[in-house]
């Protein structure tokens, strides 16, 4: 297959490429080693738009964030995900620190961050009860927000698809080569591929690729986070995202709302040898426990629905690496997109989709569709619009999900639409059944059902998460049958 | 708006007992709604036996058990909605609840003033997929939407989220009722009764059950399932052992237990790898009350159930709250009993209310919050008396009585927070020590009651307290502590 531009990896970063290059007339495919979008870094992460503070000023990380930031409220109404901006208080809890708050203050002045307040004590408590009764003082950030990772990743995949771009899943890249007429030659376990460029977004494995095909190396260390989540029958718990000073004892762990009405509380810090090590340990969770309550009082813990754990990409010099590779032609690094990787996607896409189209001349397309619409939520109508959905698809009364009340036809919306969910976290992401407080206990065999209906293939055939995730081994077969 | 006498959310055991206590006690029009597709509930994915000893006096399995009551039900012609999923319950005449699904509520067409005026008191907002997002009006309402069990997420256990770790009722729906194996080799974690039944079934099915771990020193389950599904089957119980790791990154391929201390964290060095393609959790169940909860009815903290007097009303006057939704049962035949009570009282509510124009019960108005041992706020109004929790026991049910209202004895059901051996459970009455009855052994595992007679309740007609305690005989120590 020959295209004018492989993107490797189907993340948040993958994803905003490919949307802004499907406005220009090339060839794009993104290839991704896993069965969905959004499958990596991209899913498991604190779900923050920061508003870019903390980023030293002058580094990729700022202008990605703060211009990140920027875009997030447009892009949201374009494609349809939710995004709420709520704020956040960055609080410090020794006096001793108040100096260090004071330049983060001013770093976020420098950074361009619109809005940011200092507020002592009371200020801090009258906003948000909940604050640990230590806190000296915050620094306010308007700016920040809240947002689906999810369903922003998906949203931008789903657009990209739309206009043009291919994706192609459980395909994962070999090898790199670049041909003597200038093309690269893309080896995957699933056929090989020609590109004029190739865009490096690979998540933990980006330093991988980049070591392929250049001298100058990258290293990424995969660092866990380890997360905590409660039931949305916290929401209000806090409003703000709540984070801490990055002090003694590192960089602390927040404490925010999720824009479903969830808490969620992490991560820990914690460097892992496997790029695939995704599993919490007692330590962490333990950790995460421990840490938030520098933060605030009374969490109510035994809200806990669910606990995972997800990798940032940590480059050695800690800032994003974006764009051309020197000793390599046309090969385009999107790597080291770690925190605020999310709140930069919508940047980085519009920076390196735009470097790539200007380097080779692609004209504007006559035609984009820059918006898309997501799966309707019956929730969010009024009571006849409801029930107009239902009398013109009944599937729209049937409830599937009791924890999160999703319907039936919302999890058919979430298979059929383009780039479909294939799995039950894949209609997890896209429409939140099973991620409730019984998280899937009562919906998941429904769900499978639905599945195997809806792509013609036997419940053993449904997985959790592609590959090899199959839920139900085999049918019982009776004796003599 | 279509309006009803009684309005029953929930199909299953407590459902269909309440349905028919309240037809027989004179209330004709009512209705129960179902999310399911069939009503029975969960009994229907039980399909062992041991059902039914005190009510129908036989063994029977659980389709045949709640068989039985739906084919009552049908006969006496009782209308039911399957497929039907309730999302709010709210007063009649105030403004439905804030809670995101009662969102469509809130912008319904007919308001809630013209429900009061049709005489209902409530106000029920469904879906399913024939009659829409529907409302109907009700006088009074009936819990009985049961439980739901404690998810994996909820224990905090490390590792990774492959697929093939399953809470053991869906591992049961999977293999009784849509006929798929969750797997081949398997470890259970927790003790409730679900689990010990499924380690069987899964047994019998062809898989190899490895171990079952318990957090507790002790099994939450019934002792007849630990003998029947597990000695039976050579299957070992490790009590205060709980999981520690979970390995796989597609499907479950090993999992690790350790013993764990007083304090019941792991103990290092004494964790046990196992290889299994499956953990099947058996890990608590929690009453399914997030409607009551929007609907601003009181919850105990520790049944997780609504605050309930003897007429199992919750703190919403002419809402009657019973089975699993309540408080967590061993037994279905005490499912049922309980049921009766609170469909032959919700049909009494109906019948003393039905033609007035005023509120008739002002106990509501006069009520007082209070704090018991529990951590639940009671209401005690007047001519209540509160039912306390002493020594040893963690709850009980109901939580106050008003012996005015009582047609028969008092059922008071409680548990206790740990294993005694040779202890007495001790009725105090105002402080008065009523009478104390001895037992050979009483575990958190199995439900107990006392019965207060109505008339004893009257000898003390002064009396504002009723407690019940353990007494450990002076010889017995309580066998394990919490």
């Amino acid at each position: 297959m020959m295209y004018d531009v492989v993107i490797i990896g189907a993340g948040v970063s993958g994803a905003a490429i490919a949307r802004e290059l499907s406005r220009y007339d090339c060839n794009v495919c993104v290839l991704e080693k896993e069965e969905d979008v959004c499958c990596g870094t991209s899913k498991a992460n604190s779900a923050i738009v920061h508003a870019g503070y903390d980023c030293k000023p002058g580094s990729m990380m700022a202008k990605m964030n703060v211009r990140g930031n920027a875009m997030m409220e447009q892009l949201s109404k374009d494609l349809d995900f939710p995004f709420r901006r709520n704020g956040s208080l960055v609080l410090c809890v020794e006096e001793e620190q108040l100096p260090a708050l004071q330049r983060l203050y001013e770093q976020g002045i420098q950074d361009g961050v619109p809005g940011l307040q200092l507020l002592d004590h009371d200020a801090a408590l009258a906003m948000e009860p909940n604050l640990s009764d230590k806190v000296v003082a915050a620094l306010y950030a308007p700016s920040a927000g809240v947002v689906c990772p999810f369903l922003m990743n998906i949203a931008m995949a789903e657009n990209a698809f739309e206009n043009g771009v291919d994706f192609r899943f459980n395909t994962e890249v070999e090898a790199l080569r670049r041909e003597e007429d200038g093309r690269w030659h893309i080896r995957t376990n699933n056929g090989e591929y020609l590109a004029r460029c190739v865009v490096n977004a690979a998540g933990v494995y980006a330093d991988i690729f980049h070591n392929m095909v250049s001298a100058k190396k990258l290293h990424i260390t995969p660092r866990r986070g380890d997360y905590l989540l409660l039931d949305h029958e916290t929401e209000g718990f806090v409003q703000h995202t709540i984070f801490q000073q990055p002090g003694k004892f590192g960089k602390g762990v927040l404490v925010a709302p999720t824009i479903h009405g969830n808490t969620l509380v992490g991560p820990t810090a914690i460097d892992v040898p496997d790029r695939e090590d995704t599993a919490t340990t007692q330590e962490g969770l333990d950790q995460v426990i421990s840490r938030s309550a520098i933060s605030v009082k009374n969490l109510p813990l035994r809200k806990v629905i669910t606990s995972f754990a997800g990798l940032r990409a940590h480059e050695d010099g800690h800032d994003f690496v974006l764009g051309p590779v020197e000793d390599a032609q046309d090969f385009y690094d999107c790597a080291g997109i770690e925190s605020p990787g999310l709140s930069s996607a919508p940047a980085i896409g519009e920076y390196i989709g735009g470097m790539v189209a200007e380097r080779f001349c692609f004209d504007r397309k006559k035609e984009w569709k820059a918006t898309r619409k997501g799966i309707v939520s019956p929730k969010n109508l009024s009571f006849e619009e409801r029930n107009e959905l239902i009398r013109r698809n009944p599937a729209y009364g049937q409830i599937i999900c009791r924890c999160e009340n999703i319907t039936e036809a919302e999890i058919i919306d979430a298979i059929r639409r383009p780039l479909g969910a294939r799995s039950l976290d894949g209609v997890k992401r896209r429409v939140r059944a099973g991620m409730g407080r019984c998280q899937g206990g009562f919906c998941s065999p429904r769900v499978m059902d639905i599945l195997s209906r809806e792509l013609g293939l036997p419940m053993e055939k449904i997985t959790k998460s592609g590959g090899r995730s199959n839920i139900v081994l085999d049918i019982q077969r009776g004796e003599g049958q | 708006m279509k309006t009803v006498d009684i309005v029953i959310i929930g199909g299953g055991p407590a459902g269909l007992a309440a349905a028919l206590s309240a037809r027989k006690a004179g209330t004709e029009n009512i209705l129960i709604i179902e999310r399911d597709d069939e009503l029975g509930g969960i009994l229907n994915q039980c399909i062992h036996n041991g059902f039914g000893l005190h009510t129908f006096h036989e063994e029977l399995t659980g389709p045949e058990y709640a068989g039985r009551f739906i084919d009552q039900v049908k006969e006496a012609g009782i209308p039911y909605l399957l497929n039907t999923m309730v999302l709010d319950i709210s007063r009649a005449g105030a403004a439905p609840d804030a809670c995101a699904d009662a969102g469509a509520a809130q912008t319904a067409p007919e308001t809630a003033e013209s429900a009061a005026a049709g005489g209902a008191r409530h106000i029920i907002t469904a879906t399913n997929r024939t009659d829409g997002l529907f409302q109907i009006g009700a006088q009074a309402v009936i819990l009985a939407m049961g439980c739901r069990e404690r998810p994996r997420g909820a224990l905090n256990i490390p590792g990774y989220r492959p697929a093939g770790i399953f809470s053991a009722g869906t591992a049961q729906r999977l293999v009784n009722v849509e006929g798929y194996m969750p797997g081949h080799e398997v470890v259970i974690l927790g003790s409730g009764d679900i689990g010990l039944i499924m380690a069987r079934r899964m047994t019998l099915e062809g898989a190899k059950v490895k171990v079952v771990a318990e957090l507790m020193p002790y099994s939450g389950g019934l002792k007849r399932n630990i003998v029947q599904c597990l000695d039976d089957f050579g299957i070992p119980l490790k009590l205060s052992h709980t999981v520690v790791d979970i390995e796989g990154k597609d499907r479950v391929k090993a999992v690790t237990i350790a013993q764990v201390g007083a304090d019941r964290r792991p103990i290092p060095g004494t964790e046990e790898r196992y290889t299994c393609d499956t953990l099947l959790l058996s890990v608590g169940l929690i009453p399914e009350n997030e409607l009551s909860r929007a609907a601003g009815i009181e919850i105990n903290g520790v049944t997780n159930g609504p605050v309930v007097n003897e007429s199992l009303e919750t703190s919403e006057e002419g809402v009657f709250a019973c089975g699993n939704v309540l408080h967590v049962h061993d037994l279905v035949d005490n499912v049922s009993e309980e049921a009766s009570r609170a469909g032959t009282n919700a049909a009494r509510f109906v019948a003393r209310n039905s033609g007035k124009t005023t509120p008739p019960d002002t106990l509501n108005t006069q009520a007082e919050a209070g704090e018991t041992r529990t951590g639940a706020k009671t209401r005690t109004g007047a001519g209540e008396i509160q039912v306390r929790t002493g020594n040893g026991v963690r709850y009980t049910v109901p939580s106050f009585v008003n012996p005015e209202r009582l047609d028969g004895n008092l059922i008071i059901r409680f548990r206790v927070g740990a294993i005694y051996k040779d202890a007495s459970v001790v009725v105090r009455l105002g402080g008065e020590r009523l009478r104390a009855l001895k037992k050979k052994i009483i575990a958190p595992g199995e439900m107990e009651q006392v019965i207060i007679t109505k008339d004893e309740l009257l000898q003390h007609e002064n009396a504002d307290s009723i407690e019940i305690s353990i007494e450990e005989n002076s010889a017995a120590q309580a066998a394990q502590s919490r």
